[in-house]
């Protein structure tokens, strides 16, 4: 009985060792294991056996079909390893090869600057306005204290449609519309498109500027002077140097330039900067008692300060782009550098 | 405006080096533009005098000439100008003497004769562009002395870039009392003592224009000397101030001009008929002007005119006929005061821009003039004789400026400038600045200069004080101000989400001008009526534009000219129609691509974009809004008839369009490929709803699949909105997901399959409540559209 077993046992390790993939493995498995097997009928035989004599060769049984119980799952397990093995290696592909799809394209340099300056601002409660780019000599120069025949207007070279339309010299306008519509205290940033009548290879007709001003009852040109440093150290994420001088605007008085440190040679001086070391990037200025006046707004109660700035300027010192007129070429090659 | 640094040291000299002096100006609000040696770099250049000439013997065309430079023995230099002759003294480039330019004077042989040295013209040394000759020196110039110190070329010459309302900076004086103010120390205005009289004949002055013109001094000045000639210190001072010498009588005006910046002019008296009039322009009167232009006055211009005709634009510039000229023996000069207002724009107006009108529109002091016409009869007289006459002056003291005391208030520098400063250091700063100060109780009464005409409210008053200070030296205060919370609109889709979602699907954003070439304009947009610029700055950007579609186009032709196949742009900003003589600024999206769907790749084969690739770019757009839309085919002058389609939003409001630029203007364009264009108007399209939650059905959804035959010409759409029109509720969504014609579908005939997706929050669908549905659907499609299920 037990040396038939053994012989089982043997002829069935033997069969798992030939077998060659999972599907012979389960006929063995059955020809051993099933209804029919080998050790199943050897387990049916026991009934016939003495009570006293079914325990110790159920055990002798049961031993040998564990040892090939055993040899055969770690068979299968070895199989599927081999299987799955071979599927990975099957499958393996050139992972250099480009991804399927589309490219994704980008925003146009100015829009990028003007988003990175409004979100400046938004931080600390500026809202956004926006005015219309056809305005009226009136909101344009007039309230704005740009009399006819100013002087000033000359440093306009103005668009026009008629004697009282033109295309908006700059956005300095939506200041005397906000503060038309709206009550002191305001905080507004106005960026937008802004026309002047040259073209060379320093100005384009249209350009971007962004207009900032703020009123309340005390606000001082030292608030001013800490609100123009703190944004450009932001917007150029750099400790930069930041100088302010008188200058002129007809809307502003006391009136400011403001100055960096050029951030092409660091101060040193180069071309860029015209070996002065300092890049003229804005202006600004407390708001003029007269446009107070124009919009009736108490300029014994508030003050405010005003600011404005070319955007493509910004744009080139930050991306380090020599040609303005590139901007609005509308070049793939250019636009995709900013993606 | 130019200055010389060697000339306004002369007024007043800090000591402090150029540099500083030129940080200074600019840290006061005169900018200076550039600095500029006086003349370039050179050397070895002396005062030499032409002692013999002769003939070369070999050259026509040069001369052997002797020059002295002081030493026993003369040089002997061959020279080839026109001008050069005996007693005649030159700039002499020594042999050794490096000239601009790197260029070496050396021992040379010209055709055979020995020369050592060269003598120079203006040109050679730096001094201008062009010459003509040698450069001629005052025979009083002293032989051997260095060419360079003779003629003061050690000196810079400062560009100041001023701005309008500085213009009492517009002269060497204004600049000196400025940098002594910033220097605290005194400066020496020019000396101006009153020339004597020699004769009395006076040539009448009426000013008809009282108000424009507020003071008017004449004087005649009888025999000058028409072959004297401009000293050379007063013509180089002139060069380094930007100012050609024109002979010394104009030569004087334009000095005294820069000096003091009053504008003077000079008539040849013997060109005025009868007396001066200062007068409003007749209506079509002509005058030909000094530069030759001849203008056609309105009756609005003033002009200074004799008993016959007009003679000079007031201020701005002097006519032809009366001008000086080299036989002129008897001036009449001219030194008046025209008001601001008067001469503003008037330059302009007939394109003309001065240096008198410069100032006279910014603000000439209106005290000066009686100094200003005795400085320059003082020049005249030393440098061509003449006799003098008495001054006919004619002053309306009503019409002149107004200096008005202007009150600060001591609480406004701290609330303004964010300082505090001491009263003393305020009324020092007035007083520096030649204003007169009166101190009150809560600040001061100041009544600034006749040259400033910039200072006439408190905030003019609290500049200069912090421009004195320096702008620099005031403090910076971090932002303390009321805040309040800042909104986050839900409602309204930020512009900002549209354009990324437009990058995202490969549009890249480009910015185009605003105004047009009229011709494609009027090409791609035939019926809106646009705006034109009155003064446009080329023809191609002429008119506003209607669509942003003109822009984009020329854009993705850039482009395409470029090597670029595959052309993906999106644009956002305003179009401008008129309407009604109204025009209207709407705020728009617009987008263009062409070529291919993917970028060449190893991966799938690919092929050209269509009209779905751009429906399906904008439905995912539409899919961020709550703008419900229907897309109807349309006709537009710009795009394919078949390929085109309006954008209706739920209540039939056209929100933009899209389509196939028609294949005519794709040629005439010169595009190789079709071209898609879509344009939304940013108003309509953005509104987002909040969301509002529904239930979920706990019940499986069904799909029953159909597939119809149509006619060729039913739309999608009719498909749908006919299953629609049946308002059962659960049906949730329809699926197209096939469109066949071919073998087994008639001609003229398609088939569409389609998907029904059904799904209720109630309860699980039977099959015969499902059929039920189906049929209804299939019965109404029937009568509806004649639509037969498929066998």
């Amino acid at each position: 009985m037990s040396a038939n077993l053994e012989e089982i046992l043997a002829q069935g390790l033997q069969a798992l060792a030939e077998t060659k993939d999972l599907n012979q493995l389960d006929q063995v498995r059955v020809m051993y294991l099933g209804k029919k097997g080998a050790f199943t009928l050897q387990m049916k035989e026991l009934g016939k056996l003495d009570p006293d004599q079914r325990r110790a060769v159920g055990q002798i049984i049961n031993k040998a079909k564990g040892a090939f119980q055993q040899k055969l799952e770690e068979t299968r397990l070895a199989m599927q390893q081999a299987v799955l093995e071979e599927r990975l290696a099957s499958e393996s592909i050139d992972v250099t090869l480009p991804g399927r799809g589309q490219s994704i394209a980008g925003l146009h340099p100015v829009t990028i600057t003007l988003r990175r300056i409004t979100k400046i601002f938004a931080s600390v409660g500026f809202k956004i306005e926006e005015g219309p780019e056809i305005e009226d000599d009136y909101h344009n120069f007039e309230a704005l204290n740009i009399p006819a025949h100013h002087p000033a207007r000359a440093m306009h070279d103005t668009f026009y449609f008629d004697a009282h339309t033109v295309l908006r010299t700059h956005t300095s306008p939506v200041q005397i519309r906000a503060m038309e519509s709206q009550n002191p205290p305001l905080k507004v940033i106005a960026p937008g498109r802004v026309y002047r009548c040259d073209s060379d290879v320093t100005h384009t007709p249209m350009f971007h500027q962004v207009e900032g001003f703020l009123v309340d009852t005390d606000v001082s040109f030292a608030d001013l002077k800490g609100v123009v440093y703190e944004f450009l150290r932001a917007f150029f994420e750099k400790d930069i140097q930041v100088r302010f001088r008188p200058s002129y605007f007809p809307f502003t008085e006391p009136s400011a330039e403001v100055d960096i440190e050029c951030v092409m040679c660091d101060g040193k001086g180069c071309r860029v900067c015209g070996h002065t070391g300092w890049l003229e990037v804005m202006g600004c200025g407390m708001i003029h008692p007269e446009v107070f006046n124009s919009v009736e707004i108490n300029s014994d109660e508030f003050t405010g300060f005003a600011f404005g700035m070319g955007v493509e300027r910004l744009a080139m010192l930050r991306y380090g782009i020599n040609d303005l007129r590139m901007f609005f070429e509308n070049d793939l090659k250019f636009l995709e550098q900013f993606n | 405006m130019q200055i010389s640094e060697a000339w306004l040291r002369e007024l007043v000299n800090p000591p402090v080096t150029t540099e500083e002096l030129v940080e200074q100006l600019t840290m006061a609000g005169l900018e200076v533009d550039s600095v500029e040696p006086a003349a370039s770099e050179f050397s070895g250049v002396v005062v030499g005098e032409v002692v013999g000439l002769e003939q070369h013997s070999n050259a026509d065309k040069l001369k052997v000439c002797q020059v002295s430079i002081g030493d026993k023995e003369p040089l002997q230099i061959v020279c080839g100008a026109n001008n050069v002759r005996v007693g005649l003294k030159i700039p002499t480039a020594l042999v050794g003497a490096l000239l601009p330019g790197d260029f070496k004077i050396n021992k040379s042989k010209l055709r055979g004769e020995l020369s050592l040295g060269m003598l120079c013209s203006e040109k050679e040394l730096g001094l201008t562009a062009d010459a003509d000759g040698l450069m001629e020196l005052s025979a009083e110039a002293p032989v051997g002395t260095d060419i360079r110190e003779y003629l003061s070329l050690n000196d810079s010459i400062i560009e100041l870039d001023l701005t309008p309302n500085r213009a009492d900076c517009l002269s060497v004086e204004g600049v000196a009392r400025e940098v002594a103010v910033l220097n605290k120390m005194e400066w020496s205005p020019i000396e101006v003592t009153p020339v004597e009289i020699m004769h009395d004949s006076v040539i009448n002055v009426t000013v008809e224009a009282e108000e424009e013109c507020p003071r008017y001094l004449g004087r005649l000045i009888k025999n000058v000397n028409p072959n004297a000639e401009t000293p050379l210190w007063m013509q180089e001072s002139l060069r380094r101030s930007g100012v050609r010498s024109l002979g010394p009588i104009v030569d004087v005006t334009n000095y005294v001009l820069l000096e003091l910046g009053q504008p003077l002019h000079a008539f040849d008296a013997e060109k005025i008929t009868g007396s001066i009039t200062v007068r409003a322009s007749h209506k079509n009167e002509e005058l030909a002007l000094l530069n030759d232009q001849k203008v056609k006055l309105d009756g609005f211009s003033l002009v200074i005119a004799d008993d016959k005709d007009a003679l000079a634009l007031a201020g701005v510039m002097g006519g032809e006929a009366s001008s000086v000229t080299e036989e002129t023996e008897n001036i009449f000069l001219e030194c008046a005061f025209f008001t601001p207002i008067c001469i503003a724009g008037k330059a302009r107006q007939f394109g003309l821009h001065t240096d008198s009108s410069h100032r006279f529109e910014r603000g000439v002091d209106f005290t000066l003039q009686e100094r200003a016409i005795e400085r320059a009869t003082q020049l005249i007289i030393e440098i061509t004789d003449g006799s003098v006459g008495p001054i006919t002056e004619v002053t309306n003291n009503k019409a002149l400026p107004q200096r008005l005391p202007v009150n600060l208030r001591r609480q406004r520098i701290e609330k303004v400038l964010g300082i505090k400063m001491s009263d003393g250091e305020i009324s020092e700063i007035f007083e520096r600045l030649s204003m007169q100060v009166e101190v009150l109780s809560d600040g001061w009464r100041i009544t600034p200069p006749g040259c400033r005409f910039d200072i006439s409210i408190e905030a003019d008053l609290l500049e200069e004080v912090g421009r004195i200070y320096g702008y620099n030296n005031l403090p910076n205060s971090s932002l303390l101000m009321r805040s309040e919370l800042g909104k986050a609109e839900e409602a309204i889709l930020p512009l900002e989400r549209i354009q990324d979602l437009l990058v995202d699907r490969g549009y890249q954003e480009a910015i185009t001008y605003s105004f047009v070439d009229e011709a494609i304009q009027k090409s791609i947009a035939p019926n809106d009526e646009f705006i034109c610029l009155k003064n446009p700055i080329s023809s191609e950007l002429s008119v506003m534009r209607t669509t942003l579609w003109g822009g984009l186009l020329n854009a993705a032709l850039y482009n395409t000219k470029r090597q670029q196949s595959r052309v993906r742009l999106f644009e956002t900003g305003l179009r401008f129609i008129k309407n009604n003589n109204e025009t209207i600024q709407q705020k728009m999206v617009s987008g263009l691509l062409l070529g291919n769907i993917n970028p060449e790749g190893w991966a799938e084969k690919n092929r050209k974009v269509d009209f779905f690739d751009l429906k399906g770019d904008l439905e995912a757009l539409f899919h961020l809004t709550d703008c419900k839309v229907q897309f109807v085919a349309t006709n537009h002058p710009a795009l394919h008839p078949g390929q085109s389609a309006d954008i209706l939003n739920a209540e039939g409001k056209k929100v933009g369009l899209l389509g196939m630029l028609h294949p005519t203007l794709e040629k005439e364009l010169g595009f190789e490929t079709q071209v898609y264009l879509f344009e939304l108007d940013q108003n309509l399209v953005f509104n987002r709803k909040i969301p509002k939650f529904e239930v979920l059905s706990k019940f499986p959804s069904v799909r029953r699949d159909m597939a119809l035959i149509v006619k060729e010409k039913v739309q999608i759409d009719d498909i749908i909105n006919c299953i629609k029109s049946c308002k059962e509720d659960i049906i949730k969504d329809i699926l197209v997901f096939d469109i066949y014609r071919g073998e087994g579908v008639e001609r003229g005939y398609k088939s569409v399959a389609l998907g029904l997706i059904m799904q209720d929050v109630d309860q699980t669908q039977t099959e015969p409540e499902i059929d039920a549905i189906f049929t209804k659907v299939l019965e109404r499609l029937n009568i509806d559209i004649k639509a037969k299920l498929r066998d």
